[in-house]
């Protein structure tokens, strides 16, 4: 039987499993939402702005491993979705983006909402398409499908005309893609995995990095494995946090521009550096002069690009992260070497000793509600456990550096793009993969103002996020920088006139609360995570100036960090006790 | 340094802007493309070059490989090779002009393919260094318009850039 085009469309992501599609209608893609209309197994997510959607699926994605999906309309439909497009690209997550485009005899006319979805998107995409025909409709999702989740995720859009939609064929979804231009290694070259094992077991200094590959690439018990196997010390980067126990010692926490003092000096004091799934970023390395200067470096990448961009590295292995760590550690518990015991104490006492130093130290005597205070009461209230989604700024930084992850695909947040107004519909996304699971999103009174519209499509689909506002009334790290950098001069980035939050949560149908007393901090976490059926709204009134501690600035070395004022204070009644 | 980079691509619309955009998009620099349909049409052949330190170099090639148009590539710097770039030139061919101008065409080894009572246009084929030189015995005076189609390449001996 032919179909039309919008219903293949349909029935492909049937096919390919698709549980939510999170959009918003519009003229070139109203064949395709007629088509949504006759049936039940895909779930549309109504949104109320297109990059919501985007950071929506996105959301889903990474807390499921499962490709988001995202279907807009032509022209500013799919403009919107170019940020949460980009923020996917910069963090390697899959996700399908599906436009509506104008009738293909339209294109180039500059017709009504006509946009170059293709052109537009080019350079944050991992790939796009263009569907011409009906009859290339299947195999475009198919091949869309397998290059967003294959080798190193990425979005992949499809733009879809709206005469393509409308015209029919047989259906018949491949089975398979098979491309000649695209085969991604999985495998690690086996010499290469030899040498890096025998460098690793010779090290004196080792230091384990790992990043956001880890999870993307579902490695975390693989990682989880090796480390404990060869007891050397791991820091992850803000996108691989919860894919290693933030409770093991063998943690030394995260590293770089916010990174801990025992991890940053470790690295920086290492004498062979494994990297896997990390792509060496400039948050993480600071100056690349002063990088790592004593270490040999082993980079294990899905992406052969990754290796060697930003530092050169002496053992490089292209291949999957799980598949690579799994050979690693048959290696090991085959050698006759083990790890230099004598060395490895020594090299422990003294990342003990940086430890010690407590770099995450912050005032517990304040009056002002301390932000850090905050995220630790919910770690705790939360066992830890909870999907925490979050915005860009300090409270992002406090949330990576406070709340500990034990589990991957926890921690949710954009790294590489730095995206603002992501929180609240990623946790969105999350919420709906996980609706009996507790969702917070940490955000700021400026980050959420920015996607604050999905109030509305939480309560359209009932979903209880948590939202923990920590309102400092400021555009935290842009002050924090400015404070710095500038010399206290801060430049537009105070909050005026900001919204009443409670009153807007209860607009929206939510429930809100203002908190401004340390105090009353746990009481109001608690009542929150006791309605299991409502969205809250925690609106935390906290310390205007409090500072993101430890801080390497950027284009210093890795180990010239600014550590907090409070530290003496702390060393004191140390001393004291 | 100099690199000639041979790249297999399918012969899909945008397939080149994905390559132009990529050189754009990180600062890379193109001295020069050029790209046609092969004996099998769904694939074109790009000959690019570019210049830059190794390591920027290896990035360059990297990064074209991941582009998902992108079959295959080659860098024929690397070993012995072969370039041809084809040049059409209108220069005045008047008065006295008209002889000398025969005359270094049939050095150079090149030909007259239009003819006018003013004006020829020669077609000259060769390496860069061959093209610059018959530009240079010509003088600028006599030059109407130059087209340069930039080198095309190919390794030398049983090595090649194959689906």
């Amino acid at each position: 039987m032919e179909l039309t085009g919008a219903e293949i469309f349909v029935r492909c992501l049937k096919d390919e499993g698709v549980e939510y599609v999170f959009g918003y209608p519009g003229g070139a893609a109203l064949h395709i939402y007629d088509a949504l209309y006759k049936q039940e197994e895909v779930k549309h997510i109504l949104v109320r702005h297109e990059q919501g959607a985007t950071h929506a699926a996105d959301g889903y994605a990474r807390s499921t491993g499962k490709p988001g999906v995202v279907l807009v309309t032509s022209g500013p439909g799919v403009t919107n979705t170019v940020t949460g497009i980009a923020t996917a690209y910069m963090d390697s997550i899959p996700l399908v983006v599906f436009s509506g485009q104008v009738a293909t005899q339209l294109i180039g006319n500059d017709a009504f909402q006509e946009v170059d979805a293709v052109g537009i998107t080019r350079p944050c995409v991992k790939h796009n398409i263009l569907v011409k025909d009906v009859k290339d409709v299947a195999t475009a999702v198919k091949k869309a499908f397998f290059i967003a989740t294959t080798g190193r995720p990425g979005p992949v859009l499809v733009d879809l005309p709206k005469d393509v939609t409308a015209a029919r064929c047989e259906y018949e979804y491949p089975k398979s893609v098979t491309m000649r231009s695209y085969s991604p290694v999985v495998k690690g070259h086996p010499g290469q995995i030899k040498r890096a094992v025998e460098m690793l077991l010779d090290a004196k200094r080792p230091m384990i990095y790992t990043g956001g590959g880890i999870v993307l690439g579902e490695a975390s018990k693989s990682l989880t494995e090796f480390v404990q196997l060869l007891g050397y010390p791991i820091t992850q980067t803000l996108m691989g946090l919860g894919s290693f126990p933030a409770s093991d010692p063998l943690f030394v926490g995260m590293l770089g521009m916010h990174g801990t003092y025992e991890a940053n000096m470790g690295m920086h004091e290492c004498d062979v550096l494994l990297a896997v799934g990390a792509r060496f970023d400039d948050r993480v390395t600071g100056d690349l002069k002063q990088f790592c200067p004593g270490a040999r470096i082993i980079h294990v990448d899905v992406d052969p690009a990754s290796i060697s961009k930003n530092v050169p590295v002496e053992v490089p292995i292209v291949g999957s992260a799980d598949s690579v760590l799994k050979e690693m550690i048959k290696l090991i518990k085959g050698a006759k070497q083990k790890p230099d015991k004598t060395a490895l104490s020594a090299w422990w006492k003294k990342i003990d000793e940086w430890r010690g130093l407590k770099c995450m130290a912050y005032d517990r005597k304040s009056t002002l509600i301390k932000p850090q205070y905050v995220i630790e009461k919910l770690h705790e209230l939360t066992l830890g456990d909870a999907f925490v989604t979050s915005d860009v700024g300090q409270h992002q930084m406090w949330a990576a550096q406070f709340y500990k992850f034990n589990k991957p695909r926890r921690w949710i947040n954009s790294g590489g793009l730095g995206t603002m107004g992501f929180g609240l519909p990623a946790a969105i996304g999350v919420q709906l993969a996980h609706p009996d699971e507790t969702v917070v999103c940490i955000t700021g009174e400026a980050s959420i103002q920015m996607c604050i519209q999905e109030l509305s499509t939480a309560k359209q689909y009932d979903l209880p996020i948590k939202i923990v506002n920590l309102n400092n009334r400021y555009m935290g790290m842009v002050r924090q920088w400015q404070e710095f950098f500038y010399e206290n001069r801060y430049s537009h980035s105070y909050m005026d006139a900001l919204p009443d939050f409670n009153k807007l949560a209860e607009a929206y149908g939510h429930v809100g609360m203002r908190i401004e007393k340390p105090a009353d901090v746990e009481g109001a976490l608690k009542e929150a995570l006791k309605m299991k059926d409502r969205l809250v709204f925690l609106d935390f009134i906290t310390d205007q100036k409090e500072n993101v501690y430890p801080m390497v600035a950027a284009g210093k070395g890795q180990h010239e960090m600014v550590m907090s004022p409070c530290l003496r204070d702390i060393d004191i009644e140390r001393e004291l006790a | 340094m100099r690199h000639v980079i041979s790249i297999l691509l399918e012969n899909e619309s945008g397939a080149l802007s994905r390559v132009a955009g990529l050189f754009s998009a990180r600062g890379y620099n193109i001295e020069s493309l050029t790209v046609a349909p092969t004996e099998d049409p769904t694939l074109s052949r790009m000959t690019l070059v570019t210049s830059g330190s190794e390591e920027i170099i290896e990035q360059i090639t990297k990064q074209l490989n991941k582009l998902v148009d992108v079959v295959k590539l080659m860098d024929l710097s690397e070993g012995p090779h072969l370039e041809r770039e084809m040049m059409l030139i209108k220069v005045n061919a008047q008065g006295e002009a008209r002889e000398e101008v025969k005359r270094l065409t049939d050095i150079f080894r090149g030909r007259i393919i239009d003819v006018t009572e003013t004006t020829y246009v020669i077609e000259l084929t060769g390496d860069g260094g061959k093209l610059d030189a018959f530009i240079q015995a010509l003088g600028k005076s006599g030059i109407i318009e130059v087209v340069r189609s930039g080198p095309s390449g190919i390794s030398r001996g049983e090595r090649a850039l194959r689906a």
